[in-house]
């Protein structure tokens, strides 16, 4: 890997703290987008960037493309309340995840940038006997697919997380939860830019303000891509452009089973640490944890309506933080900060889309909806092991579009419930 | 601890009340201000400087801004459970007793061992942490544990908070905000012509910048004309003025959200009512005069105690009678600026000059700047602050007429206050609220409100308009406009014209980062986000590491990402950035603006909606009577349904082993007012209920039940329940509890959009009964003895019929459908009479032990019966086939109902599905979890092949043994077969495959 | 929080009286029997999703309790327009003429 040339460590900061810092180099080139390309890569974010680099790195493909209409890890990756958890309930999904958990406990290594993967644990609170039913279900299964889990007690919770109020007096108490204690949090932009300076290494383009406006077709194979700076031809190309895949899907004529939403997050004040995991609630509807910063951050659930604003309403903020302040009633008079929001492509049954489509060569990566980011770096991995042999990773298979046709679904709403 | 303790207070002057002084102590000091004081104006009035050390290296940090802009200024308030933290100290007003701490500096702010870190400094560039700590990985979480310590400002409560909040719902023709020149001019104008407006302001006083002015408005000083406007506004019903107040988001279709601090200027806590409340506002027209701040000049150790905002310098001295040091150094880009100096000098304190960036300089304002004698140097600008805690002297040098470069000899002049300008950023935060992309104004220096995608437009100094008259003149025509496009015609005594005093000024230099002798990367620390220690070298070297983006820059360095959102910095931030880059600043462009505007307490986002109103609670008609008889409770959805009634000291098991027992053996009763009801009427009744259901309901007779089975259009069972036909064309729908509203909908949606021609009508009739349910063999004896006019007779009264009749003298409707298995009636009245007819059931059982159940039983019982309950046998994965209930799906329907086609696609036939199938246990009495998972081969490796999992399970005691329902791939040509639970806690329970009906699997029982 | 005209009530409500139902003019197929898995996927999931003007369908769960169609776009949020199902829309019209409109 050549990021080996200038390594990022204690004694390179050292080093460069004595030339003043002026001699960092930059963290990836702004080339000029060649001619044409392996493989395209349409969508700069994190699963995009983690594509390149697996195709890089795995696949040893480095004449690869990634195109970005804004800036790199700008939309969902840069948006998002960065909670890493596997505690899937169905087999598929559990697997997809959990690959994804591994590969997140040594990213940091493996592209030298740290991410701050945290594993301070996830907490999946029930507030009702069928919450609890489902708990058992989901951590039993998990157990046996060899992820961690455990169901607590309220006074277990209690100790984890001492300022959540599981009093019996509550309208909806907490009668346990389940526990993953790897899970946790990361930064968000330093996937991004982990990922990032790691493939431009590799020699991948990242191609920044560039935005695709057309997918050039021949005898229903694609070519190419239009794009804000002209044409760039591919064989291959890879969409992975979340809340925006529909729109590059009708540029191939074709249609998704997907909605983009707007989901919502806000973060507090910092504050000194109170809170030392992440907690969930599907059924007094928030989750929260708390930033290295000290930002309490909170999302709950997507917007009803379709919407590539990238923002919500109001009411929605509002439901959310009744929800924290029911679940943590000492964060009543904490201040919100700042609030925004994201475009999220959500699918029938709350699972991705990683497919071939009836254009040869065209492949979509998308409708993660509310929790695409825990799954960075499995997506990244899968996806381009479907794009170099042309065929589905087996981890991808039942997460094509024919399931959509089939039947098949894999319905993790539960496991999904809460945005996050 | 006296007033005389105010050191650099003015002995006249100011908007405060000298004859209450108010004692209040900081970091534990006692101290005196006034009424009408902030929190940093009496802090700075007594000659307090340090008041914060600095996020990343611990510097001592003073006061800067007088609002919202600051970022230094973040303290603790009072202590227990209603501290706030994070308050800014400029915009806390002093009231007596009031307690603040700074969140930052250990042991304090003055004496700080932490700043030892920031001779380590050079260590943490922007990013250092993506660089390190990398390795050994396992050291990583223990990293994280020191780098989070020293994280975060203030401290959360630990209990709850002892306030409430309230909401307010408006509407107004006009929401004026801000109420400085220009919005109290547009507020006035708007009113004048009937419109209904509301005008809010974040600041206990009306008047904006005008609170501080010098001016005069018309011949009379600025603050009478504010006294004059506001007493009008107030003459109007039509006007709503909201001090205190601050708009912080603007969303969609113009709805904004203001909050409005009701307590908080008197005490940590509210003594009546709410503490603050929330409006929320639907504005047909919007006016944003939220005004503009000030912009610092970016220079060598601009931070250390002592650097402030010119405006800020003027604020404090003209509104607060407070003079913040004893010899002022101005270094300005600007006219305007010279007005501090003007001010600091009529003090009677010592201005040690004036230095101007602009090769030249003239103009009313410099005229009379010399005249008082004060030194004006013009090509200079302050380089580099000299002192630690606090300002010491400056470092000047001669600049070229472009800012990049000093052009001759730096020389120190000293001084204990250096008061900056550079010009002034509009606050253009709620306009970008709305989408609206904001654009570079070259030769105002500033970005301005982008094209509107509201209903709003801005005016005054929010939208660059740099005079009082301008301002003024402005608020009058945006005001007109508004209240003509809500609707309203101008009023004819419009006053048109504006007179102020006010000195012709010349244009502002454009500068943001001051030179230095050396580079910026070598230069000492030059500020740009003070509160989280972002400095020029840091842009420049996320430029250098190609962190060009703007936002990349921003997250790259965390400019902005503090409480005051880079209101101070940001414009800095970007210009440096696109020195750096080669770019305009207007091609670099801003990172984007968010709600809140200023930091939004929780609770008053949430308002009443929490605890006990967090949901409304649901009670049946009998719900006294089940609380009175000691019942738990089970949330099911919103209703509070019993549980089990334990009798003295009974457990769980033994009071539901009890009641379990009474039902099958004698007679139970069950609360069963909280089944979804809906009456369907119409001539199409019939079809549309058999296209809903999967069976027909066309030949159903009156008199006569039927169960059915709802699927969504994916084929998955999503709701069941029984129907009645009550009459002709007449049915009533029984629906699950937690499924009654979305059933509602769904009728409501394919009749609506698909089949308007189906004449049919939904009422939601749940809540207009109430019903009990009396089941067991003896149920007809107890139903008998208070009914008298319907034949109870099996012949004539049989399972699946309904009759009407009478119950104890009241009118009921009796159903004889069973959930047990057993004889039941569920004897549905009309709700009122419900604990009536409770009563009386309980009374007629008394001689066959009638008991009282609740849910726990009601599912032990249906799952001895081999009965679903959809949501805990079924997750929306389940077809009726997999409940091996393909009986209640009708083949020869003409209309291909909904769902049924979704039975036919390929994985809805594959083998192997998952299908529901009893289990019982090796063990006979051990309980199987619900939830356990089931594999066939008990000793494989991880991860195993899981072939379905327990969604029911109970101890039975009327068979004596456990029983779990279950959903097993294939199962069903698996009966006899042993599968495992491996569980948890290590142990791997075996079960037998079984039929999933455990008891009278004829179903005689119920036909009695 | 969006602010909605609903047809039926005439009247503008706040967007929490009402849910969103989806995209509007999906007719259900007359004969779902004889349609391909594909097809029927289809109509099942497939939607337009469009970034720009969208036609949808509002219920006034706590209002009318009725349905009706907006047209509205789905990066500014505007309303153009609402009406009654089974009418057709003024704004950004509907390709195909003659269908049922639903």
């Amino acid at each position: 890997m050549s990021t080996k040339k200038n390594p990022y460590s204690a004694f390179s900061l050292l080093k460069n703290a004595l030339s003043y810092h002026e001699n960092w180099q930059r963290a990836w080139r702004n080339p000029t987008p060649k001619t044409d390309y392996d493989i395209i890569i349409v969508g700069g974010g994190g699963h995009g960037l983690a594509t390149a680099y697996y195709l890089a790195t795995v696949h040893g493909i480095t004449n690869v493309a990634v195109l970005e209409k804004g800036y790199l890890g700008g939309g969902n990756t840069a948006r998002n309340t960065t909670i890493i958890r596997s505690n899937y309930l169905w087999d598929e999904a559990a697997q997809l995840y959990e690959l994804s958990l591994k590969l997140w406990e040594g990213l940091t290594q493996e592209l030298n940038f740290n991410v701050m993967f945290s594993q301070r644990g996830v907490l999946n609170l029930g507030h009702n006997l069928q919450d609890m039913r489902d708990i058992e279900r989901r951590v039993n299964a998990n157990r046996l697919n060899g992820i961690d889990g455990e169901v607590l007690s309220p006074a277990d919770i209690k100790h984890i997380a001492p300022l959540l109020n599981v009093s019996p007096d509550a309208r909806y108490p907490v009668l346990g939860a389940s526990w993953q204690p790897r899970g946790g949090t990361a930064r968000h932009d330093a996937v991004a830019w982990g990922y990032a300076r790691a493939a431009d290494a590799l020699g991948v383009d990242l191609i920044q303000q560039t935005e695709v406006t057309g997918l050039r077709r021949q005898k229903g194979a694609i070519v190419g891509v239009e794009t804000t700076h002209g044409f760039i031809g591919a064989n291959k190309v890879g969409c992975v452009t979340a809340g925006n895949s529909g729109v590059m899907a009708a540029m191939a004529g074709l249609k998704l089973p997907i909605e983009s939403r707007p989901l919502q997050a806000l973060v507090s004040e910092p504050l000194r640490p109170c809170l030392d995991t992440v907690v969930m609630s599907n059924a007094v509807h928030g989750y929260i944890s708390q930033s290295d910063k000290g930002d309490l951050v909170i999302g709950a659930g997507v917007d009803g309506y379709n919407g590539y604003g990238q923002r919500g309403s109001f009411h929605v903020i509002e439901h959310t933080l009744q929800a924290i302040c029911e679940l943590f009633p000492a964060f009543s008079r904490v201040r919100m900060n700042r609030q925004w929001g994201g475009i999220v492509d959500t699918c029938p049954d709350a699972c991705p889309i990683i497919s071939k489509t009836s254009v040869d060569g065209l492949y979509f990566n998308c409708g993660w909806g509310t929790g695409g980011f825990k799954a960075t770096p499995g997506s990244g991995f899968v996806f381009a092991d479907t794009l170099a042999h042309g065929r589905p990773h087996p981890l991808a298979e039942p997460f094509a579009i024919d399931r959509f046709y089939s039947g098949a679904l894999i319905d993790e709403h539960g496991a999904a419930g809460v945005a996050h | 601890m006296t007033t005389a303790d105010q050191v650099n207070r003015l002995e006249s002057g100011g908007r405060i009340h000298r004859e209450k002084p108010l004692s209040f102590t900081f970091d534990g000091k006692k101290m005196i201000g006034y009424e009408g004081d902030t929190l940093a104006s009496a802090l700075l009035a007594n000659g307090v400087s340090v008041v914060a050390r600095s996020f990343k290296y611990s510097r001592p940090r003073g006061i800067v801004g007088h609002g919202a802009e600051e970022p230094n200024a973040i303290i603790q308030l009072g202590e227990g459970n209603a501290t706030v933290p994070n308050l800014r100290a400029t915009q806390v007003e002093l009231y007596e007793g009031l307690q603040a701490t700074a969140v930052s500096g250990w042991p304090n702010v003055e004496f700080d061992l932490m700043g030892l870190i920031g001779i380590f400094g050079r260590l943490m560039p922007p990013g250092f942490y993506y660089k390190t700590f990398m390795r050994p990985q396992r050291l990583w979480m223990t990293y994280e544990h020191i780098i989070r310590k020293a994280a975060g400002l203030g401290k959360a409560p630990t209990e709850a908070d002892p306030d409430s909040y309230d909401k307010l719902n408006q509407h107004c023709d006009v929401l004026v905000v801000g109420a400085g020149p220009a919005g109290l001019a547009a507020a006035l104008t708007a009113a004048r012509t009937g419109a209904r407006v509301i005008i809010a302001d974040e600041q206990q006083g009306f008047g904006g910048s005008l609170l501080a002015s010098v001016l005069s408005i018309n011949a009379q000083p600025a603050a009478g004309w504010v006294a004059d406007t506001i007493d009008e506004l107030k003459s109007f019903d039509s006007v709503q003025l909201l001090p205190r107040s601050t708009v912080f988001g603007y969303y969609d279709h113009n709805f904004l959200a203001i909050l409005e601090r009701r307590s908080d200027h008197v005490g940590l806590t509210a003594i009546t009512g709410s503490r603050q409340r929330l409006h929320r506002v639907r504005a047909k027209q919007v006016v944003l005069a939220t005004g503009a701040i000030e912009r610092p000049l970016v220079f060598a150790h601009n931070d250390v105690p002592g650097v402030m905002l010119a405006s800020s310098v003027s604020t404090y001295i003209q509104r607060y009678a407070v003079i913040p040091g004893r010899t002022l150094l101005l270094s300005t880009t600007n006219d305007g600026a010279y007005q501090t100096a003007i001010d600091w000098h009529q003090a009677g304190r010592h201005v040690a000059a004036i230095v101007d960036s602009r090769p030249q300089v003239n103009g009313p304002l410099i005229e009379t700047a010399k005249q008082l004698g004060i030194h004006v140097i013009s090509g200079h600008a302050v380089i580099e602050a000299l002192g630690k805690k606090r300002v010491t002297g400056a470092i000047i040098a001669p600049i070229n007429s472009t800012g990049a470069a000093l052009t001759g000899t730096p020389k120190t002049l000293s001084c204990d206050l250096i008061a900056s300008s550079g010009g002034w950023s509009p606050a253009i935060h709620l306009s970008s609220h709305t989408g609206a992309k904001p654009y570079w104004d070259d030769k105002k220096i500033a970005f301005l409100p982008g094209n509107s995608r509201q209903q709003e437009q801005s005016a005054g100094s929010a939208n660059g308009c740099w005079t009082l008259q301008g301002c003024l003149q402005e608020g009058i025509e945006v005001g007109a406009a508004a209240a003509q496009k809500a609707g309203f015609s101008p009023a004819v005594d419009q006053p048109v014209d504006f007179h102020c005093n006010e000195p012709l000024q010349q244009s502002p230099h454009a500068l943001f980062l001051v030179p230095h002798p050396k580079s910026t990367s070598r230069a000492p620390s030059q500020f740009v986000d003070l509160q989280l220690d972002v400095t020029a070298a840091a842009i420049e070297l996320a430029a250098r590491e190609g962190y060009e983006s703007v936002e990349h820059a921003k997250r790259y360095t965390a400019m902005g990402f503090g409480t005051d959102q880079g209101k101070l910095g940001n414009i800095n931030g970007i210009a440096i950035l696109a020195n750096a880059l080669g770019q305009t600043i207007s091609e670099t462009g801003t990172t984007m603006f968010r709600p809140a505007y200023t930091p939004t307490t929780f609770g008053a986002i949430a308002g009443r909606d929490i605890g006990a109103l967090f949901d409304p609670e649901r009670y049946t008609a009998m719900h006294r009577w089940h609380q009175e008889h000691g019942a738990t409770w089970e949330n099911v959805g919103q209703w509070k349904r019993p549980w089990y009634f334990p009798q003295q000291s009974e457990h769980m098991h033994e009071a539901v082993n009890r009641e379990c027992l009474a039902v099958r053996n004698s007679v139970g009763i069950l609360d069963a007012s909280t089944l979804g009801k809906i009456d369907i009427q119409g001539p199409d009744a019939a079809e549309f209920i058999t296209r809903i259901y999967t069976n027909s309901y066309l030949k159903l007779a009156i008199g006569k039940c039927r169960y059915g089975v709802m699927l969504k259009e994916d084929g998955m069972i999503f709701d069941d329940g029984v129907t009645a036909c009550l009459a002709e064309n007449h049915y009533l729908m029984f629906t699950t509890t937690g499924g009654a509203a979305g059933v509602l909908a769904w009728l409501e949606l394919w009749q609506q959009t698909e089949w308007p021609d189906l004449q049919v009508y939904f009422t939601s009739v749940t809540d207009h009964w109430a019903t009990a349910t009396v089941t067991g063999p003896n149920a007809r004896k107890v139903i008998a003895k208070v009914c008298d006019d319907i034949d109870l007779s099996n012949d004539n009264f049989a399972f699946m019929d309904w009759r009407d009749g009478t119950v104890a003298e009241i009118k009921a409707r009796l159903f004889r459908i069973s959930f047990t298995g057993e004889l039941s009636y569920e004897v549905n009245v009309p709700a009122h009479y419900g604990r009536f007819i409770w009563e009386k059931l309980l009374e007629a059982g008394k001689e066959f032990d009638i008991t009282p159940y609740g849910t726990e039983t009601m599912h032990v019982l249906r799952a001895e019966k081999g009965f679903i309950i959809v949501g805990q046998d079924t997750d929306g994965s389940v077809t009726p086939h997999d409940m091996n209930m393909s009986w209640v799906i009708a083949k020869n329907k003409t209309f291909s109902f909904l769902g049924k086609r979704s039975l036919e696609r390929s994985d809805s036939l594959r083998d192997q599905r998952k299908q529901l199938v009893g289990l019982k246990t090796r063990e006979p009495q051990q309980v199987l979890p619900e939830g356990a998972q089931i594999v066939n081969d008990q000793n494989q490796l991880l991860p195993m092949a899981m072939q379905g999992h327990v969604t029911s399970s109970y101890y039975s005691a009327n068979l004596g043994h456990s029983i779990a329902l279950a959903v097993v791939k294939g199962g069903l040509n698996r009966l006899g077969e042993t599968v495992y639970c491996p569980l948890a806690d290590g142990r791997i329970l075996a079960a037998e495959i079984v039929s999933s009906v455990f008891y009278d699997p004829e179903g005689a029982r119920q036909h009695v | 929080m969006l602010h909605i005209y609903c047809p039926h009530c005439q009247q503008h409500r706040e967007e929490d009286e009402f849910s969103y139902s989806g995209e509007a003019h999906i007719q259900r197929p007359s004969n779902p029997e004889i349609l391909t898995d594909k097809d029927w996927g289809d109509y099942l999931f497939f939607r337009k999703n469009p970034r720009g003007l969208h036609h949808e369908m509002w219920y006034h769960a706590a209002g009318c309790r009725r349905y009706f169609n907006a047209t509205r776009d789905t990066v500014s949020y505007e309303i153009m327009e609402t009406y009654p199902v089974g009418t057709r829309p003024q704004i950004a019209p509907l390709p195909t003429i003659g269908d049922d409109a639903t």
